[in-house]
């Protein structure tokens, strides 16, 4: 049984937001790629709640753009409500956050992978991968065609043995009752992976012609041309507002009568929730001395009266979701669309990866998304963008891209992920950076565009246009460094106007413009410009000087990382024959093979007395070699 | 964090009358002149390699000079490790070479780990291959006893203290993080620069009451005051002069002192011990006699150790046992003197009152027992770890110089939010100064702070 079904550079197992970012990535890195999913109609399904982007992930949807990748232009095209959060905060934690229209975002996603070159997309359910001497060669489907391909990337999500959970009901399923994928997963194991249970949930949908609005309170977007992508130009101007409203002590007692029902506590759930990512009956139990919970009313779509109840994520059985829906203000008659669930998957753990999402055990197979525990679209798209750029590398014999945790939000959730695994899907958060000030959504094109373009991804029109944009805020910046304010008669009143204290000798506009409560605008006044100035580049100039001691702060702390980024570790070393490294760190380096000295320091377990002895040991091992003749 | 400047006392604890403060890395020129005054203001970035100046050493803050010091330059990679190094040479022993690797610490320079010399010249190519086993050897061994040594320090007051304020942080800095993550987050109220200030005072005033009156800092900066007593023509004098000849006594007037007793310093094995009202044993051999019940308890109460002195030759008096209640509750060493005369005390009681101290047995006559002293001495003070010595010494030095960091830190923070910083960079600072004082307890995990946050809040869709 089976037939040949042709022969691929990169195969792309999956067509979510990991997904789309991998083959198009492979494609357009001139890769003949292969796109299978398991139906063509659910490409780039947002499963969840209609948002993208958000603190830290809206940073990454900026950081897979400067990378080239798809997303931040995709959501730009079928936004339905856009907006600024945190804007009353510093710069480092400022972030975009969309309503999509479900429905325009898939067809847009669908059209954009129909048209692009290199790429072939194809309904099929893979259940098999073809390897040879530990090498991964392609997939093989449910119908039997056999693809080959020289790297293969799995982007599974939540399919791989996933199972919906409603109350005392459970059954095999993808999310949103697609179909589930059984025997890949079976295959996985097989081959020697490693896979956990984890569990995410999603809550009801219901009829906006049901909802009485009037008890709710309106939550507008921003006006204005703000969009992801930095090559948007056509902004939206007609935008959705979403609605709030709060549970009541009512809900609440629902709950609580209802919990012996409820999955979470029955023991009917094993998989590990996410923190982050409560149910509102665990929401109930575990803070049951808040009287109300927020539940917010995002709309679907502009085609659809469905509208999502962010809040109230539930598994609870469905009569009882019809009854919480009742105890809250403004959906006493709501009409339920679709209830909510839970759903239990397989995951690969992800210490089981190289930082370029290969997976250790077999070469050229690569695995992206929420098959490698976390959660999110966008965490998910920044894996596939990261996977399906790695995959053409490797197989055109390139060195691997692999950002730095001081690069990029990307880079701080691959190194989370394969260097400390994760017990719960992982979903970026800005505390996990350590260089938040550094990650900021307004610099993701400076820090990562030069790469982008190297890579192959973005265009030299973007390129020139980027190096324009960088040259002039260096310019402004270096012009405000040398004009002096003196302190005439207009300055002086200017600074008395905004509280600010006199100046008693001539200063330098850069340090005028560090004081909190100068704006850059405010200083052009006395240091007029005589050039035009996007109001982007503004910002990176206010922003840099600014802050430009936190920044300097940060950047010296980079720069420490560095030089144990830079001592690298064999990936063949052999880690038994280290005297003097305590038990659990060996055991940890083993599984986690850490590339870099600074990797093996961030494995939990390992500790500074570890570190020292294995730089011992490397040193040894270089001085060994030169005296053989090696090098 | 490796290839940082580190800095250490390079001399053995307590011996010799000059010490050594060892710096050695990048930052080591810089770190010196930051402390370093030279004659007709001269710095040591602009001296030739391999020299030795004279100079002062100054503690920034206050301007005031610590030691008359010599300090030698060695610039790279002509030196033992590859790496610019310093030597500041003091005189005055222990205490005063404390003080300026104490400088040295809180100007940036990092607490050496044991070997990390050594390893350092190893890692830069300085030593030859045969020599590597015995650096990992070394690593292991004195980190893994430094270890026990510090983590047998932490057990207690200081520990816990520090534990509370790191829960104060943390608890402000999810707070923080939850404003930052979950904008649209209802249920907590927007940190302001009021509420965070007032953290950060509090936090502030707390480290320093912990850096003045920590057990640590103080015996590093006084020595451990020990109390001996016991009733009249035990051998308590002997006692102090035993311990006096022994160990070369530094009899200082610590200015500012106005009481009428002198205070002997003696350096046993390590363990700088100040002895109280020495004046009063010598002239009347009998501190209860002398100054009453209400002094020596007084002078019982500011003791960190007491030295509690009976004779061998007589039976155990109704007075010996008053003394036992008084010392309840507190490190003290029981010896039983004069065993060259015949037994007559009850051992067996005095064990029983002894509790689970230690008995010591000695004829100080014949000078006998005076090592079993000196090794009790040290071992109580060093948590058990008998050579621990110098190790103790320095896990007290680094938490010293991370608490200064971790006060800086939280100076920075609070400087930053009075010249209206917004709060998300702010919270670098606190970040920093919650991490250092996590170093000092050995619990520096980020992934804390992100369960502090769902543990805190009720977040999620």
């Amino acid at each position: 049984m089976g037939y040949d079904a042709g022969n691929y550079d990169v195969i792309v197992v999956g067509a979510g937001h990991a997904g789309c970012e991998a083959g198009l990535a492979a494609a357009r890195l001139g890769a003949k790629t292969l796109m299978l999913t398991i139906n063509l109609d659910t490409i780039a399904f947002l499963p969840c709640n209609p948002s993208i982007g958000g603190p830290a992930k809206g940073v990454v949807v900026r950081e897979i753009d400067a990378l080239g990748g798809e997303i931040g232009k995709n959501v730009d095209k079928t936004y339905i409500q856009m907006r600024m959060l945190n804007t009353g905060k510093g710069p480092a934690v400022r972030a975009l956050r969309a309503q999509a229209d479900k429905v325009a975002y898939q067809r847009e996603m669908k059209k954009t992978l129909e048209n692009q070159e290199n790429l072939t997309l194809v309904q099929g359910m893979v259940e098999e991968l073809i390897v040879e001497d530990g090498i991964c060669k392609g997939v093989v489907t449910k119908t039997g065609a056999r693809y080959y391909g020289k790297a293969v990337v799995l982007t599974t999500g939540t399919f791989l043995r996933g199972e919906i959970i409603i109350g005392e009901l459970k059954y095999s399923s993808g999310p949103n009752n697609q179909q589930p994928s059984i025997n890949l997963s079976e295959h996985l194991e097989e081959l020697g992976f490693e896979l956990v249970r984890f569990k995410t949930g999603t809550p009801m949908r219901i009829n906006s012609n049901s909802i009485d609005y009037s008890k709710t309170e309106i939550q507008p977007g921003d006006d204005g041309p703000i969009a992801f992508s930095y090559e948007t130009v056509d902004f939206k101007t007609e935008q959705l507002p979403c609605w709030l409203t709060y549970t009541t002590s009512e809900t609440h007692e629902i709950i609580n009568r209802n919990l012996h029902r409820a999955p979470m506590f029955s023991g009917m759930i094993k998989g590990t929730g996410a923190r982050y990512c409560p149910s509102i009956e665990d929401k109930v139990v575990r803070f049951s001395d808040k009287p109300r919970h927020q539940i917010f009313l995002e709309p679907e779509g502009k085609n659809t009266n469905e509208v999502y109840v962010q809040g109230l994520s539930t598994s609870m059985p469905e009569e009882v979701q019809h009854q919480m829906l009742r105890s809250v203000p403004g959906l006493e008659n709501a009409r339920l669309m679709r209830p909510g669930y839970a759903i239990e998957y397989d995951v690969v753990v992800p210490t089981q990866l190289w930082p370029t999402l290969e997976t250790k055990k077999i070469e050229n197979l690569y695995t992206a998304g929420q098959i490698n525990g976390t959660s999110g679209y966008e965490e998910a798209a920044a894996q596939g963008l990261m996977a399906g750029i790695n995959a053409v590398r490797k197989i055109t014999g390139k060195e691997p891209l692999i950002l730095k945790r001081s690069d990029a939000y990307i880079g701080v959730l691959i190194d989370d992920l394969v260097t400390k695994g994760t017990n719960e899907p992982y979903r970026l958060l800005t505390s996990r950076a350590e260089y938040r000030l550094l990650l900021r959504h307004d610099n993701a094109d400076l820090r990562l565009t030069e790469i982008g373009y190297q890579v192959g991804l973005i265009s030299e029109e973007r390129y020139q246009k980027f190096l324009a944009k960088k040259e002039a805020i260096d310019a402004e910046i270096k012009r405000l460094r040398s004009i002096i304010i003196k302190p005439s008669k207009e300055v002086q009143e200017f600074l008395r106007s905004i509280g600010s204290s006199e100046l008693k000798d001539g200063i330098r506009a850069s340090d005028l413009l560090k004081r909190p409560e100068v704006s850059y605008e405010q200083l052009l006044q006395f240091v007029p410009r005589d050039t035009e100035m996007s109001p982007e580049a503004a910002e990176q100039v206010e922003i840099q000087i600014k802050y430009e001691g936190y920044i300097e702060k940060s950047l010296q702390q980079v720069e420490r990382m560095l030089k144990m980024e830079n001592k690298k570790i064999p990936e063949d070393i052999d880690y038994d024959a280290i005297n003097g490294i305590a038990t659990e760190a060996r055991q940890k380096l083993k599984k986690v093979r850490p590339l870099s000295i600074a990797q093996a320091s961030r494995i939990s377990g390992v500790n500074p007395a570890d570190i020292s002895i294995l730089l011992v040991y490397l040193e040894q091992g270089k001085i060994a070699r030169i005296s053989s003749g090696e090098e | 964090m490796e290839f940082d400047t580190i800095a250490a006392i390079s001399t053995p604890m307590g011996e010799g009358a000059i010490g050594i403060v060892r710096l050695s890395g990048n930052e080591a020129i810089a770190i010196a002149d930051k402390i370093y005054r030279g004659k007709k203001g001269k710095r040591l970035k602009d001296v030739a390699s391999h020299t030795i100046h004279y100079g002062k050493i100054i503690d920034p803050e206050t301007n005031e000079t610590a030691e008359e010091v010599m300090v030698s330059v060695m610039k790279a990679p002509k030196t033992f490790t590859k790496e610019d190094v310093v030597e500041i040479n003091c005189h005055g022993g222990l205490v005063s070479v404390n003080r300026v690797l104490q400088l040295v610490l809180k100007e940036g320079a990092r607490l050496a780990e044991p070997g990390e010399f050594t390893k350092r010249a190893f890692l830069n190519g300085r030593i030859d291959l045969s020599q590597a086993e015995a650096v990992i050897d070394l690593i292991r061994a004195k980190t893994d006893k430094a270890m026990n040594v510090a983590l047998g320090q932490m057990e207690g007051r200081l520990s816990k203290k520090i534990r509370k304020l790191r829960q104060e942080l943390i608890e402000t800095l999810a707070h923080i993080e939850v404003n930052i993550d979950y904008p649209e987050y209802d249920d907590v109220e927007e940190m302001t620069h009021k509420v965070l200030i007032e953290k950060a005072r509090y936090v502030r005033e707390e480290i320093k009451r912990i850096l003045q009156t920590s057990q640590q800092g103080k015996i590093l900066r006084e020595g451990l005051s020990t109390a001996i007593i016991g009733r009249p023509n035990v051998g308590k004098s002997s006692l102090l002069n035993s311990l006096v000849q022994e160990n070369k006594a530094i009899v200082t007037d610590i200015p500012g002192t106005t009481r009428d007793v002198i205070e002997e310093y003696v350096n046993v094995r390590g363990v700088p011990l100040r002895l109280l009202d020495t004046a009063g044993i010598r002239e009347t051999e009998d501190i209860v006699e002398r100054i009453g019940v209400e002094r020596s308890r007084k002078v019982l109460e500011e003791a960190d150790l007491i030295l509690l002195v009976l004779n061998n030759a007589e039976e155990l008096t109704p007075e010996d046992e008053r003394l036992f209640e008084a010392v309840e509750g507190m490190d003290t060493i029981v010896i039983v003197n004069k065993t060259d005369l015949p037994q007559k005390i009850d051992m067996d009681k005095v064990k029983k009152l002894a509790k689970d101290r230690r008995v010591i047995t000695t004829s100080l006559l014949n000078d006998e027992g005076i090592d079993e002293l000196e090794e009790a001495i040290s071992s109580l003070f060093f948590a058990g770890s008998l050579e621990g010595g110098d190790l103790t010494y320095v896990s007290n030095s680094r938490h010293i110089a991370l608490l200064h960091q971790a006060l800086q830190a939280v100076e920075d923070a609070i400087a930053a939010v009075e010249t209206g910083v917004p709060v998300d960079i702010v919270q670098i600072d606190l970040t920093r100064s919650w991490e250092l004082l996590g170093e000092i307890i050995g619990d520096s995990v980020h992934e804390s702070l992100i369960n502090q946050l769902f543990s805190q809040f009720c977040l999620g869709k």
